[in-house]
């Protein structure tokens, strides 16, 4: 009877102590937009390598001390440069990439006009 | 007018595509060259003594090198750091990276001690604030603590002659 209550006490601890381990919802959002850097296309979220393990060490040491998620991804951009989060801030060198697909459908938007307004012009005639 | 379409829309892919494949997808932390190290506190691997900045104040240049016993490459390029301890100018401080300390002191035993202070990082938190993604790497400063070097993957012979050279 004893040995029973004693393995359930264990038990429970150790469910206790898992449950500990377990990352909040904030975390896991950053985990996400951070990549994994010495892994083939893995987030951190994605990776028990030693590199995420840090990485999310790291973070929740930084949540602790009230640090915002901005403050978080600029402390590891200034460290791993840009690679380590998989939404880059807007550069010079990818502005093109952030508004090109706003031009395109701008541009497509015109060019469907266009047509639109050439061929009511060809049927009125 | 169409046909100037059909010709600038290949043209700008094609130019897309230069830009793209000639920009380098490899990660490094070389970007960290030139900038000032942060202000860092390591606990010693052998006491309780913390080691800071205000110890590498003192050398003219400080390599610092991340380590462990466990990591191959680290015993390849032990000889360039026994190399380099003799180098007037230059002082190591040597940070034991997640690893045992029984194991690394092992380790140096074998091998000899090529550093003039030793911290350990346990848990690899501290080597975050230096850019460290892997073992082994090395980061040369000067005593102004400006990166001028680093070194990622075990040093060797070209390695040692450019430090050799920086800190003449």
């Amino acid at each position: 009877m004893k040995k029973k209550f004693l393995t359930s006490i264990f038990f429970l601890l150790y469910t206790f102590h898992l449950a500990s381990d377990e990352f909040t919802n904030q975390e896991i959002e950053i985990f996400k937009n951070l990549r994994c850097l010495i892994c083939q296309g893995q987030s951190v979220a994605d990776s028990n390598s030693d590199f995420a393990q840090t990485i999310k060490l790291v973070v929740r040491d930084q949540l602790s001390e009230d640090k915002s998620e901005k403050e978080i991804y600029n402390f590891l951009i200034s460290k791993y440069g840009e690679w380590i989060v998989y939404k880059p801030k807007v550069n010079k060198k990818n502005f093109l990439l952030w508004f090109l697909p706003y031009l395109i459908l701008g541009l497509g938007g015109v060019i469907i006009f266009s047509i639109v307004k050439k061929r009511g012009k060809i049927r009125t005639y | 007018m169409k046909k100037i379409i059909y010709y600038i829309f290949p043209v700008f892919v094609l130019f897309i595509f230069f830009l793209s494949l000639n920009k380098e997808n490899q990660y490094d932390t070389k970007a960290l060259v030139g900038k000032k190290i942060i202000n860092f506190e390591i606990n010693s691997l052998k006491n309780k003594h913390k080691i800071t900045n205000n110890d590498l104040i003192k050398n003219n240049y400080t390599l610092i090198n991340f380590w462990a016993s466990w990591c191959g490459p680290c015993r390849k390029e032990h000889k360039y750091l026994l190399m380099l301890k003799n180098k007037n100018n230059l002082k190591i401080l040597g940070i034991n990276f997640k690893d045992n300390k029984k194991n690394a002191e092992k380790f140096l035993n074998n091998l000899k001690n090529p550093y003039t202070y030793l911290g350990t990082d346990p848990d690899g938190k501290v080597s975050v604030n230096f850019g460290i993604y892997g073992i082994p790497e090395s980061i040369l400063v000067n005593k102004e603590q400006l990166v001028l070097k680093k070194y990622i993957g075990p040093l060797n012979q070209k390695d040692y002659r450019e430090i050799s050279k920086i800190i003449k």
